[in-house]
């Protein structure tokens, strides 16, 4: 009888020490910025092109600087800094009721949804102060994916559009032709063109649970965001769609800033550059990935990782 | 090993509960739930048979065709239902034309908003107040508010100058009120059961709560407000206090008043089906039975139709449409039941 050997572990190779992005134009990925639809410059990369490059520090994007939640009289998350940058992607790591999805969605103000949460300490995105940014501009600059896919009942094409539309400075009904190379573009980026590209008007709830989570990603690139937060993305997803989700996270770090919240702790060795571990509403420890999963300083990140508990 | 392995395994049928084992109470009890689920059925089915067998006996084409002879009050009714049938129609349209965006509106406040919170308890005390108002005093109420000089322009005035306050757009409003918690009570039924994380998903791309009503929730809410909207219609079709009150006793043509058609026609008297049962009745002042029988018939389609378009809606998968779809074909399989054996 034949003996079954294991099939050979898959990494993703992903660079430990990326190489972080200026961001002036030309445009990374997109080749000079043409679409490949028109073959003239988009308007999503004429706006990237369009950005003050001086605005933007090279690398670091959010600042999340002594910061404190609450949810009423409890505090969920005490006296947490750590910074956010574009060309990596940062790993948010801990037990359940450790804070970090909370700490996520703070970032985007999503916590405000929620009555009586509170916050001290500051979060700044590019220098500036996230309480002083309009809330709806700074969402769409810091876009989010959710735990469980949540594309909304209507077609592919309608679902990005949607983060597309009814934007400040664009016209409320615009017609679809104008919409399209940007919905493709973001359909690209997320890695579901080629997937879809023959029928964008189907029912985005008949997509596989992996290609619904695809959407939701390229609906989130679609308004061009700086900030990607992602929770926990792959946790209702079968291996396959996990695998295929997480190159796309190591592609799209290149363009933009990457926090994500797992509780799958080989994902965080996989795809984040630098992990941040927190317990309790603390962060415990903060430094690369193969810094807190080979030698970590603390000995609560040591009995995490070995499963001791969580 | 083989042999066994190629007999199929007898299927061990384990021996099911026995209601002889229940104490006599609860058998009793059980007893008595199967009876009134089945005496329901049979009421139902006799109302819907009597009224089949009355009606179609009594139908003619010409019913539809022709207008009530004048004054119905009077002795020797004739002609037929049209203008009442094409009255139900009207008042139907108004009333829910007017219903449909209040109610959604409301519910979307109650639902979405609902800031001041004593503010939302009022205004759901309100619906259910509304809710329990039986439609003729409704009815009462709006003859004596429409019938105030303010609202002259939705009524006739009589030569010395009253109002009326006796119109198809008087009817239809206070027919709005009537149709109301109907349309409110199914759309916010349809928002709450939207998952919370629909509502985060268009926060989370920068969209105004406005915006994600607008374009994601009232979208996905739509099968709920058309079943609202349709059972809200069932309400209206057949409700007779506020037409009698509302648009006139003894009218039985479609009288617009001069202007324009359509306004015309909405701030005009006329009459409904159900005010046209009511006159033709045998136990009133009618001696034309037979042609309440007939309009009865033709109403009670109309609502069954109705009905069958609110499952229709709100039956959401296509699995529980099959089922009903199979209940269907169980029943027309009449080889199939017991009797045909």
């Amino acid at each position: 009888m034949e003996r079954l050997t294991p099939p050979p572990v898959r990494r993703i190779a992903t660079d430990r020490h990326p190489r972080v992005v200026t961001p002036t134009p030309p445009v990374d990925g997109a080749g000079n910025g043409a679409s490949e639809v028109t073959g003239t410059p988009s308007a999503l990369a004429r706006r990237r092109a369009a950005r003050p490059a001086a605005a933007y520090p090279p690398e670091e994007r959010m600042r999340i600087e002594s910061v404190s939640l609450a949810y009423g009289e409890k505090w969920v998350v005490r006296d947490v800094s750590l910074p956010v940058r574009r060309g990596e992607v940062l790993g948010l790591i801990g037990a359940s009721g450790s804070g970090k999805t909370t700490l996520l969605r703070s970032l985007n103000r999503l916590t405000e949804i929620t009555a009586g949460a509170g916050r001290a300490g500051r979060i700044t995105l590019d220098g500036e102060e996230i309480h002083e940014i309009e809330v709806n501009a700074l969402r769409r600059r810091v876009t989010m994916v959710f735990q469980q896919p949540n594309p909304f009942p209507m077609s592919i094409f309608e679902n990005v559009a949607y983060a597309l539309r009814e934007a400040p400075g664009r016209r409320r009904r615009a017609r679809r032709a104008t919409l399209e190379p940007e919905v493709r573009e973001a359909l690209r980026r997320a890695g579901l063109h080629e997937e879809v590209a023959e029928d964008l008007d189907r029912p985005a709830l008949s997509l596989s649970g992996g290609q619904q989570q695809r959407l939701c990603i390229a609906r989130a690139l679609a308004a061009d965001p700086e900030v990607l937060l992602l929770d926990e993305p792959c946790s209702a997803l079968d291996p396959i769609s996990t695998a295929v989700i997480e190159e796309l996270i190591v592609e799209l770090r290149e363009s933009v800033a990457i926090v994500i919240v797992t509780h799958n702790l080989q994902q965080a060795q996989r795809v984040a550059d630098h992990v941040a571990f927190m317990h309790l509403g603390e962060l415990v420890e903060y430094g690369t990935a193969e810094q807190v999963f080979e030698q970590p300083r603390q000995q609560r990140t040591r009995d995490y990782i070995g499963g001791a508990f969580g | 090993m083989s042999a066994s392995a190629a007999q199929p395994p007898t299927i061990v049928r384990p021996r099911r509960e026995s209601i002889s084992s229940w104490p006599l109470a609860d058998r009793l009890a059980y007893g008595l739930c199967w009876a009134v689920g089945i005496g329901l059925c049979v009421v139902a089915l006799g109302i819907v048979a009597f009224m089949f067998v009355k009606g179609i006996s009594a139908l003619r084409p010409s019913l539809f065709v022709e207008s009530p002879a004048a004054g119905v009050l009077q002795e020797k009714h004739s002609g037929g239902f049209k203008d009442p049938l094409i009255g139900t129609f009207i008042i139907t349209a108004v009333g829910i034309a007017i219903a449909t965006p209040l109610g959604v509106g409301i519910a979307t406040w109650l639902v979405e908003y609902a800031r001041p919170r004593w503010l939302a308890r009022t205004v759901e005390s309100a619906i259910e107040t509304i809710a329990g108002i039986p439609s003729i005093v409704l009815a009462l109420f709006g003859l004596y508010l429409f019938a105030r000089p303010m609202f002259s322009f939705l009524s006739a005035s009589a030569s010395d100058g009253t109002v009326t306050g006796l119109s198809f757009i008087n009817a239809g409003i206070i027919m709005a009120v009537l149709a109301l918690p109907l349309v409110v009570g199914t759309t916010r039924e349809a928002l709450l059961q939207l998952p919370a994380r629909m509502r985060e998903a268009s926060f989370a791309l920068g969209k105004t709560r406005a915006t994600t009503i607008r374009r994601v929730l009232l979208p996905s809410s739509r099968t709920g407000i058309a079943s609202g909207a349709v059972l809200g219609m069932g309400r209206i079709v057949g409700d007779t206090a506020i037409i009698v009150f509302m648009l006139g006793i003894g009218s039985s043509k479609i009288e617009g008043l001069g202007g324009t058609p359509v306004l015309g026609t909405l701030r005009g008297t006329g009459t409904t089906l159900s005010a046209y049962i009511y006159y033709y009745a045998p136990t009133g002042d009618g001696n034309s039975p037979n042609k309440a029988y007939a309009a009865g018939f033709v109403l009670l389609m109309i609502v069954l139709a109705l009905n069958a378009l609110v499952t229709r809606l709100t039956l959401r998968s296509e699995g529980e449409r099959a089922a009903v779809r199979g209940i269907g074909r169980r029943m027309w399989a009449w080889e199939r039941w017991p009797w045909s054996r």
